[in-house]
């Protein structure tokens, strides 16, 4: 029930106005979060927190919270998760200065509480699989979802290099040069099955965290139907023995 | 116990009218008894504005009105306060929902005439409290400080920079600042969270005075006092107590389930009850892509843009929503209810459904070229319906016919040739062609007896 439920609001989801910001749709990279795969989630807890938390902050999350959220224990917490020295019960900050890094990268990195609510999970997705070569960006690396991004490739060690094929296109006026497709030159640590694991990983993890009331709310929700269900019975019934002496 | 109880109603009653009020406005307050689906809004509405109330008191308690916290302060009411983020998605939902409610409850005044005489006040209170709402609405908007909050009260402020001369000092007298800033949202958390909801309870109870001093309308759009028993009770009329309280119990709950559907499931609707672009802090320097309105703003947002001057764009919106205050006086046919006007009046209240409908799609949406063309055209529409309706008030000549078409044809058509620019021609004759068959069909085809006639009025409510 609660399954089919959540299954129907995430095919709801691309009815609604499309916001995603700027930069290409890529149908070829679909992503479903399942935020019921707890140890998929403590995975990408736990990447996150090795390959995302130097530079990005989830500053309105708790460790406590993701842990206690996740089934950890707070030793658990402790050992796997923080490697800034902060308390569980502290929020997710990071210890680099914004003006430094303002000054590395051209721009801060943002906090990632929010990510997912604001560019849903299939940007974020679609970010972390389709970084490429790039010989001219100072990293190095360009991306398809978000051309021109200053981020540098962070997982490339795990996914490896991909190269771009490109193809011209007729836009109407004057040819223009796009991509088609990236394509694995040179292989990483992980299979390209591995990484898109972590991927997952990583964007149900961000799905999570911004929304932690979403694990209960859809359980709450349940029981407030059924009983708003046998109040209405109650309610019509009433109603019924009222008015049938009318007309 | 019973001698206890009536003893002290007694009391209250010889120092306070208790019983007499609950007579007057509850068990002896005669309400027609065919009331259908449509007249459980106007209770839903105040059940929502009570939702609204308590979940607002229990959000104040968490909320700072600061640009620094406030933003915040909303993720540790969804994430740390205790069923936090039950209470705010409640008054979130329940902002939406006010105007699904209010919607539907305006939509039944117009179908069953219920702004005719004598009930003028009740539409004039009425619209007052929908101004309110509005009002109340956008201010709340900013509130949680978002990227979208930050850049639609910007946009929305501005509006009142169109005014001639004064527009730019009023707009920054209103945010106590040249743009939206803390100085803004301090000052639009006190009008959201006293002074404007004082104003609509003030409202609701004069709206409600006026209503039961007149008595309420009905589908049949007869008066119900007409025809009454030898004790002077309404013959078509039950007591408001208990018939109507059980009944909009019954509503209530089945409104409740269909709001913890959303609340529960779809907090964020598909990005049109919580937009995405609002998760992200509020941030001058970074315009959102689209700036669009939430959604029960986007049809008069429609028709601000469908007319490229600011100004008379904005004057404009301002007339789609003035000219509702004037329903009573546009619309004089003496028939209320549409199951007795004639099938003209039926097909021009469906159009107007659509073109409502149709402007909060184009709304939403970025203003293409074909797009801008069609917000114009249903802008028409939407004035057209109030034209049509009082053309109906009562049977006209041919020679009104002719002069209605030549001035209104001839307007729009001059708008036309004004605005014309080269390799548009195609598009706006096309879109010509809208408001030319609405007034050809509606002003014309009333003169057909088929189309054009109004059915005779039963003497009793027929259910």
């Amino acid at each position: 029930m609660k399954r089919a439920l959540l299954l129907a609001i995430l095919c709801l989801g691309p009815a609604g106005p499309a916001f995603a910001a700027g930069g290409a749709e890529l149908p070829g990279y679909q992503v479903v979060v399942d935020l019921t795969n707890r140890a998929s989630l403590q995975r990408g807890a736990k990447y996150f927190m090795n390959y995302c938390l130097g530079c990005h902050s989830v500053k309105y999350s708790r460790y406590s919270r993701v842990g206690e959220d996740l089934g950890m224990d707070m030793e658990m917490v402790k050992d796997n998760l923080i490697f800034t020295g902060q308390r569980v019960s502290e929020r997710m900050e990071i210890a680099m200065a914004p003006e430094e890094a303002e000054r590395w990268f051209g721009a801060k990195p943002p906090d990632l509480s929010m990510i997912a609510r604001q560019k849903g999970a299939t940007y974020v997705y679609q970010y972390l699989m389709t970084f490429y070569a790039d010989e001219d960006r100072p990293w190095g690396v360009n991306n398809w979802r978000f051309p021109y991004t200053t981020m540098p490739h962070v997982l490339w060690r795990e996914q490896g290099l991909q190269q771009a094929q490109w193809k011209e296109i007729d836009n109407g006026n004057g040819t223009k040069n796009v991509i088609e497709s990236l394509t694995l030159e040179s292989p990483g640590l992980k299979t390209p099955e591995e990484y898109k694991q972590l991927v997952i990983d990583i964007t149900s993890f961000l799905v999570y965290v911004s929304e932690p009331a979403r694990l209960t709310r859809e359980s709450v929700g349940t029981w407030v139907l059924l009983f708003l269900l046998v109040l209405g019975g109650f309610a019509y019934f009433l109603k019924r023995e009222y008015w049938q002496d009318v007309h | 116990m019973k001698a206890y109880f009536e003893g002290l109603i007694g009391w209250i009653d010889a120092r306070f009218p208790l019983t007499r009020l609950w007579n007057e406005h509850l068990a002896q307050y005669y309400a027609p008894k065919n009331f259908n689906f449509w007249y459980f809004f106007g209770s839903l509405a105040l059940l929502v504005l009570v939702l609204q109330i308590v979940t607002g008191i229990f959000l104040t308690m968490h909320y700072k009105p600061d640009a620094e916290l406030a933003f915040a302060s909303l993720e540790y009411i969804r994430r740390d306060v205790p069923l936090g983020w039950l209470i705010q998605y409640m008054h979130s939902t329940g902002a939406s929902f006010f105007f699904i409610v209010v919607y539907l409850h305006m939509f039944r005044g117009i179908m069953y005439g219920s702004f005719k005489a004598p009930r003028e006040l009740i539409w004039l209170l009425g619209m007052f409290l929908y101004m309110a709402l509005m009002a109340e609405a956008f201010m709340g908007y900013l509130l949680p400080w978002g990227n979208m909050s930050y850049w639609g009260a910007q946009v929305i402020v501005n509006l009142f920079s169109t005014i001639p001369w004064v527009g730019p000092d009023i707009a920054i007298w209103l945010r106590g600042d040249f743009a939206v800033s803390d100085a803004t949202l301090t000052r639009f958390f006190a009008l959201h969270v006293s002074a404007i909801p004082l104003a609509i309870l003030a409202l609701v109870a004069l709206h409600l005075m006026a209503l039961h001093e007149v008595g309420s309308n009905n589908p049949d759009g007869v008066e119900i006092k007409d025809h009454k028993d030898a004790d002077g009770k309404p013959l078509d009329g039950v007591p408001f107590h208990p018939y109507y309280t059980v009944k909009d119990i019954w509503g209530s709950v089945a409104f409740l389930f269909l709001f913890a559907l959303v609340v529960f499931f779809a907090p964020e609707m598909g990005g049109y009850f919580l937009e995405p672009d609002n998760f992200t802090p509020a941030n001058p320097l970074l315009t959102p892509e689209h700036i669009v309105p939430v959604w029960y703003f986007t049809p008069f947002y429609s028709i601000l843009r469908a007319i490229p001057d600011p100004q008379f764009g904005a004057l404009a919106m301002l007339l789609s929503i003035l000219i509702l205050f004037f329903l009573p006086w546009i619309d004089r046919n003496p028939v209320r209810s549409v199951r007795y006007r004639s099938p003209l009046f039926k097909l021009n209240l469906i159009l107007f459904v659509v073109t409502f409908a149709v402007l909060g799609y184009l709304g939403f949406n970025p203003p293409t070229p074909l797009y801008s063309e069609l917000a114009l055209r249903f802008g028409e529409w939407y004035f057209l319906f109030f034209i049509a309706l009082w053309f109906f008030s009562r049977p006209r000549r041919n020679i009104e016919r002719l002069a209605t078409l030549v001035v209104v044809l001839g307007l729009i058509s001059l708008y036309d040739v004004v605005r014309m620019e080269p390799g548009h021609e195609m598009l706006v004759f096309l879109g010509w062609l809208m408001p030319a068959s609405f007034v050809a069909i509606m002003i014309f085809g009333s003169g057909i007896e088929k189309l054009g006639r109004d059915l005779p009025v039963p003497d009793r409510v027929t259910e």
